[in-house]
């Protein structure tokens, strides 16, 4: 048996949530301390496939400033945060660009594109 | 002498939305001045996602919101100085800046929009002891540095202040790389969102101290560590409390404080409880033709508010020029009851509002399963159930004009009732 605590963001109440997943063959996820159900969806979501919006920004050259603001266009997992950082941290754009524009395609195969989030 | 009809200071969310809702109003001589060198504010350095919900129903970055606002005022063509610094004002709106283009200049408005924004809290304003060592910033300073001119401030980072930039920022920095040790909040609770606070520290496994803050800071020449110390119910710190840690980098993220040495200058009356100039219904200060918007006003959360705000503020610049403005009518005034620190607009004259009155207005502290009890001359007009309130989270009420209108009422107040009283 896990146990797991965490505040629900989805409404500015923020209630405190203990997620318990028990194992008897099939796994099963008790939510205790929602005021709401959207608190238990939440809370499985977040067991089972936590996934982010990532905002960084990438290098830049003869643009107005050294980096290029950019983000997923979508949410993906969380556990690739980090990796896709180091991506990003690799990637250097030419000065035009334009805001929307693709970055990095299916990054990481998680069918989700790095777009530029300003034009510059 | 250059003359406009609307001459808008500071180019930001507040500054765009309210140079363009003038110009849909009918005014076609519109003058926005930017210091910086590009449009778009504090926005251009917020690329963090979560702006624009209310108003573009998605989650936008901060330069993705400006960028919309900027395309708009371009498409428009309203007209528009970068790299200009408004020096003055006046009590008949004359108005002076600087550029290295065209030097000082003078220039005369039938009305002007203050747009300023507002600056960070700094070091000196809380008054930390120690020597002044390099590495500590504020968080919008280390916010500027690392996302607009791509220099790391630090690897190790103890952050004081838990409001929304200092906990954005740890989550940036997190990013980057750099060990993000504590984030010390001297009250109680933390004046950020949720939502920050699990997505910023809870992700990345930074842990955050309420009721602590920062006693001391180490290292001559650059920081070598902070102490941290729990504070009691006077915010004091506690003997035998102290931890230290060693870092590299204290951001301090303390508070905003509106900009409004302009407005002094004009003899703009301020409110002590937002920093900002007394409004009325119209977002026109006391000065006749001066109206102010956004952050210069009151320190917004979410910049919905603040389009919100300033388009009532450049609606309004435009039917003052149009001399549409009811100007001698009987005033209201807004009272901050039990529980609440402010209210904007602090003065009403019901003759120019339409349908509505929205208030803007923060609570002083954390209340649970409360109600909001707005009363006219003592009376109640209507009552909201809370479920949460929090003084990070700014509230927004809206009351039915024919509730106040025609009758002979001085005073409109807000006050918290506890569930059950
Ligand atoms: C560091 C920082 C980070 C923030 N992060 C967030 C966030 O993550 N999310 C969020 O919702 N809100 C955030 N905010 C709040 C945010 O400021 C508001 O939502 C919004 O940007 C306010 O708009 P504004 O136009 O009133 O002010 P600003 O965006 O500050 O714009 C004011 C403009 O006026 C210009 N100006 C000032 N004085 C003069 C002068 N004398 N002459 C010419 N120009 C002048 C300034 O250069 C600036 O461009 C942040 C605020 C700060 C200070
Ligand atoms: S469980 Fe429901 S009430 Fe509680 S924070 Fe989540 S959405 Fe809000």
């Amino acid at each position: 048996m896990l146990k797991k605590e965490m505040t629900c963001i989805v409404c500015p109440i923020g209630c405190q949530l203990e997620v318990t997943v028990k194992s008897n063959g099939e796994l099963e996820y008790v939510v205790t301390g929602n005021k709401c159900k959207r608190g238990i969806d939440y809370a499985i979501n977040e067991i089972t496939n936590p996934t982010r919006v990532l905002t960084s920004t990438v290098k830049i050259k003869n643009a107005l400033l050294k980096r290029l603001p950019v983000r997923t266009n979508g949410a993906i997992p969380k556990v690739k945060i980090f990796e896709c950082m180091k991506i990003i941290n690799n990637v250097e754009v030419k000065s035009p660009i334009k805001c929307g524009e693709v970055i990095i395609k299916n990054i990481l195969e998680t069918g989700i594109d790095l777009v530029a989030s300003r034009s510059m | 002498m250059l003359k406009y009809d609307i001459i808008v200071i500071g180019g930001g969310p507040a500054g765009l939305a309210a140079a363009i809702e003038a110009k849909k109003n009918g005014v076609d001589s519109i003058l926005v001045i930017e210091r910086d060198r590009e449009l778009g504010g504090i926005l251009q350095q917020c690329i963090h996602n979560g702006f624009g919900l209310h108003i573009f129903k998605e989650e936008l970055t901060g330069p993705e919101y400006a960028e919309r606002f900027i395309e708009e005022l371009k498409k428009l063509n309203i007209d528009y100085m970068l790299d200009t610094m408004v020096l003055d004002i006046t009590e008949d709106r004359y108005v002076s800046a600087v550029n290295t283009d065209k030097g000082f200049m003078t220039m005369k408005a039938e009305a002007v929009i203050l747009a300023m924004g507002c600056r960070e809290r700094t070091r000196g304003a809380i008054s930390i002891p120690g020597f002044r060592p390099a590495g500590v910033f504020t968080a919008g300073t280390a916010q500027r540095f690392i996302n607009m001119e791509g220099y790391m401030v630090g690897k190790e980072v103890v952050i004081l202040g838990s409001g929304d930039i200092g906990l954005i920022m740890a989550r940036r920095l997190a990013l980057e790389g750099a060990k993000v040790k504590v984030v010390a909040e001297i009250m109680p609770f933390s004046g950020g969102l949720n939502r920050n606070i699990v997505q910023c520290l809870d992700d990345f496994g930074i842990p955050l101290l309420l009721s602590h803050t920062v006693i001391d800071i180490k290292g001559k020449d650059r920081v070598e560590g902070v102490t941290i110390a729990k504070v009691d119910e006077n915010l004091r710190p506690i003997p035998g409390t102290e931890i230290d840690y060693s870092c590299d980098t204290l951001l301090l993220s303390v508070g905003l404080i509106p900009e409004n040495e302009l407005s002094k200058k004009a003899g703009i009356k301020l409110d002590s409880a937002t920093g900002g100039p007394i409004v009325n219904e119209s977002m026109e200060t006391n000065v006749p033709g001066v109206f102010a918007c956004g952050n210069v006003v009151h320190v917004h959360d979410l910049v919905d508010y603040v389009t919100e705000e300033s388009r009532r503020a450049g609606k309004n610049a435009a039917r003052f020029i149009k001399k549409e403005m009811a100007e001698d009518c009987k005033i209201i005034e807004t009272v901050p009851g039990n529980g609440i620190t402010y209210i904007v607009p602090q003065v009403i004259r019901t003759e120019n509002l339409q349908d509505t009155l929205d208030m803007f207005m923060r609570v002083n502290n954390v209340y649970n399963n409360s109600k909001l009890v707005i009363k006219a001359d003592g009376e109640t007009v209507k009552t909201i159930n809370k479920r949460h309130l929090a003084p990070g989270e700014m509230e927004r009420i809206k009351i039915d004009l024919n509730s106040i209108k025609n009758k002979a009422i001085s005073k409109i107040s807000v006050e918290i009732e506890k569930e059950g009283v």
